[in-house]
């Protein structure tokens, strides 16, 4: 494999890849339905006191 | 099974297996010191010795010590360890601004300190110290300290591994006894914050994968399904650092008896490589770990659910995907090829975004709540220090671009850049956080004074603005000093005129480290009387900060966006 190849592996499909990638997680980040369980995340720190419920 | 036996009998099995690897250990050092040549790896060698034995006997008198059979009660938190944390952080912090004085005070009056019998003390040795200390010594243990309290509280249950995380903290303190003295000897690989050598290098790889891998286990057993946005942060930083490391440190050992090693890279491949590792260490390192701090202690003392949980989940994204590019900008102007400058330059000026994305959600965590401001230091230490990272990720891509980096490159202003993001930033995020765990871990009421929290929080702050103001001032100077040419195409200035005429900037940079290492000393006293379950006299009924025992959960109070 030489610098070509490898490069335009690099600029298309792995340009792709990350694209795609993080379009995913800004998906999952504003999926409606996952609103109430980042409400509830967001009051994580606060609702962790001990002693550790089971 | 063989677990479930050896606990009735009072043994962990974990316990066995850190002496176990401690004692392999003992024996690698034992050869070290007998056999090796080198005479610098021959102190290791006993050195290593010393602090492995020490380890064992530790072991020993404690297991033995522990009658009631129950070495680590899966229903508590393992509290003992960042306790530890918090001590050693501070004593590292103390140590390595104290380093960071003295030679910003040889740069001042480098004849006045200049120590022809003792070259251990001078300039080249101890500048290698201070970044390393105040980087890896004391920003380290904040992090451990803090990752160790937040996966637990955010999983809701005690740290996995049982001895291994002891077996993590200490054996992170023996990196850095081997790195300082390794420094102080002249024992270096010579590579900009990672200048140990292979052994100590080996030696923090197999610390940090029992890192991984005890904070990997916590996640695993959480009894708190979704997994808390600085956890994500945290492992972020966890990985990445192992891989960089590793990448960076690729090096062959003169032999296995030498101290001494060359690197698998050469020329600007190896340029290349130092820098992409010493970017992303500011970047997962100093970044990426200290939002995870931010992510936790600034809802939990200010009692605000996140500002915004979505923003914290794309920003984290975006933050991983570009920073990681951003290295080649170190190396302007150099054998490094232009499109690899361009890429770098790129990506850092497209850094701005996520990083201003993680500075708004921490200060908006503030709505609602901002008279805490006023009336407790500890956050207003907290939300400084986003103030200071806002401030230093705008100035960041902005001197990555070539044509301001041509004028910054190589002067004062990169130094006071760094020390923005480095005073301001993680140290005042990382002083909020020490705050809050010695009041939480030692469970008090309040800290032993919220006085001296304001006066270390204003020495700090004056300390930093006389830092980078200095700095900034010293920067551009000399940068345009260097490129002046006279009428005839000649340089304007030698370079010992443009030494010459900061002397008066590196005398105030010295007084603006001087008050930050004084603002350092007043918390470590503030933290040691917390501790020891003291009120300053006259505070006592003062109710500063609030306390954080049992408060109520606030899940009904405001949606988070």
């Amino acid at each position: 494999m030489n610098y070509e190849t490898l490069s335009s592996f690099a600029q298309t499909w792995g340009l792709l890849y990350f694209v795609v990638l993080f379009l995913g997680a800004c998906t999952y980040a504003l999926w409606p339905s996952k609103k109430s369980e980042f409400e509830r995340a967001a009051n994580l720190p606060l609702i962790d006191e001990e002693p550790i419920n089971e | 099974m063989a677990t479930t036996t050896m606990q009735k009998n009072g043994i962990d099995f974990s316990v066995l297996t850190v002496g176990l690897f401690v004692g392999v250990f003992t024996l690698l050092a034992l050869m070290v010191a007998a056999w090796s040549p080198d005479p610098l790896f021959n102190i290791h060698g006993w050195l290593s010795l010393g602090m492995s034995l020490v380890a064992i006997l530790a072991i020993c008198f404690w297991a033995a010590n522990r009658k009631d059979g129950k070495l680590f009660d899966e229903t508590q938190y393992e509290d003992t360890l960042i306790k530890w944390g918090v001590g050693v952080s501070m004593f590292w912090g103390v140590v390595g601004i104290l380093v960071g004085f003295v030679i910003a005070m040889q740069l001042t009056f480098p004849s006045l300190l200049y120590f022809e019998e003792f070259g251990f003390l001078n300039f080249g040795r101890l500048r290698p110290l201070h970044t390393s200390a105040v980087i890896f010594a004391f920003g380290g243990n904040v992090l451990l300290a803090t990752s160790f309290h937040v996966v637990q509280r955010t999983c809701r249950t005690r740290i996995a591994g049982g001895m291994w995380p002891w077996f993590v903290f200490w054996g992170y303190q023996a990196f850095i006894v081997l790195a300082a003295t390794g420094y102080v000897m002249g024992v270096t690989a010579g590579r900009e914050y990672a200048e140990p050598e292979w052994y100590v290098d080996l030696w923090l790889t197999i610390v940090w994968v029992a890192y991984l891998l005890v904070f990997l286990g916590t996640i695993w057993k959480r009894k708190e399904p979704h997994i808390y946005v600085a956890n994500w942060f945290y492992l972020a930083f966890i990985v990445t650092i192992a891989m960089l490391h590793i990448v960076n440190n690729l090096a062959v050992p003169i032999s296995p008896l030498s101290s001494q090693s060359v690197s698998l890279m050469a020329g600007v491949q190896d340029a290349l490589t130092q820098w992409w590792y010493g970017h992303n260490a500011v970047g997962f390192f100093l970044t990426a770990g200290f939002l995870a701090i931010m992510y936790y202690y600034i809802p939990k003392r200010a009692e605000r659910p996140v500002f915004s949980y979505r923003l914290s989940i794309v920003h984290f994204w975006a933050l991983i995907f570009i920073y990681i590019w951003a290295g080649p900008h170190h190396l302007h102007y150099t054998a490094l090829p232009q499109w690899a400058q361009t890429l770098g330059m790129t990506f850092s000026i497209m850094l701005w975004m996520p990083s201003w994305g993680g500075m708004i959600n921490g200060l908006m965590t503030l709505s609602g709540a901002w008279d805490k401001l006023r009336t407790d230091p500890v956050i207003r230490m907290m939300v400084v220090s986003l103030a200071f990272y806002g401030m230093s990720t705008f100035e960041g891509p902005l001197m990555s671009v070539r044509a301001v980096n041509s004028l910054s490159h190589y002067t004062d202003w990169t130094i006071g850049h760094v020390h923005s993001g480095a005073l301001g930033w993680v140290g005042f995020i990382s002083f909020g956080a020490l705050y809050c765990l010695a009041q939480w871990m030692w469970k008090r009421d309040r800290l032993y004074s919220a006085n001296m929290v304001e006066w270390h929080f204003w020495t700090a702050t004056i300390g930093i603005v006389l830092y980078i103001c200095s700095m900034w001032v010293s920067g551009i100077m000399e940068g345009l000093m260097w490129r002046a040419y006279n009428e005839f195409g000649f340089l304007e200035y030698t370079f010992v005129e443009t030494v010459e005429a900061k002397h008066i900037s590196y005398i105030i940079r010295s007084l603006g480290g001087l008050l930050y290492l004084v603002g350092a000393l007043i918390m470590s006293f503030n933290i040691y009387m917390t501790a020891k379950g003291k009120t300053r006299k006259g505070e006592e009924d003062h109710v500063h900060a609030p306390t954080n025992d049992g408060i109520p959960a606030r899940a009904e109070a405001v949606p988070a966006e």
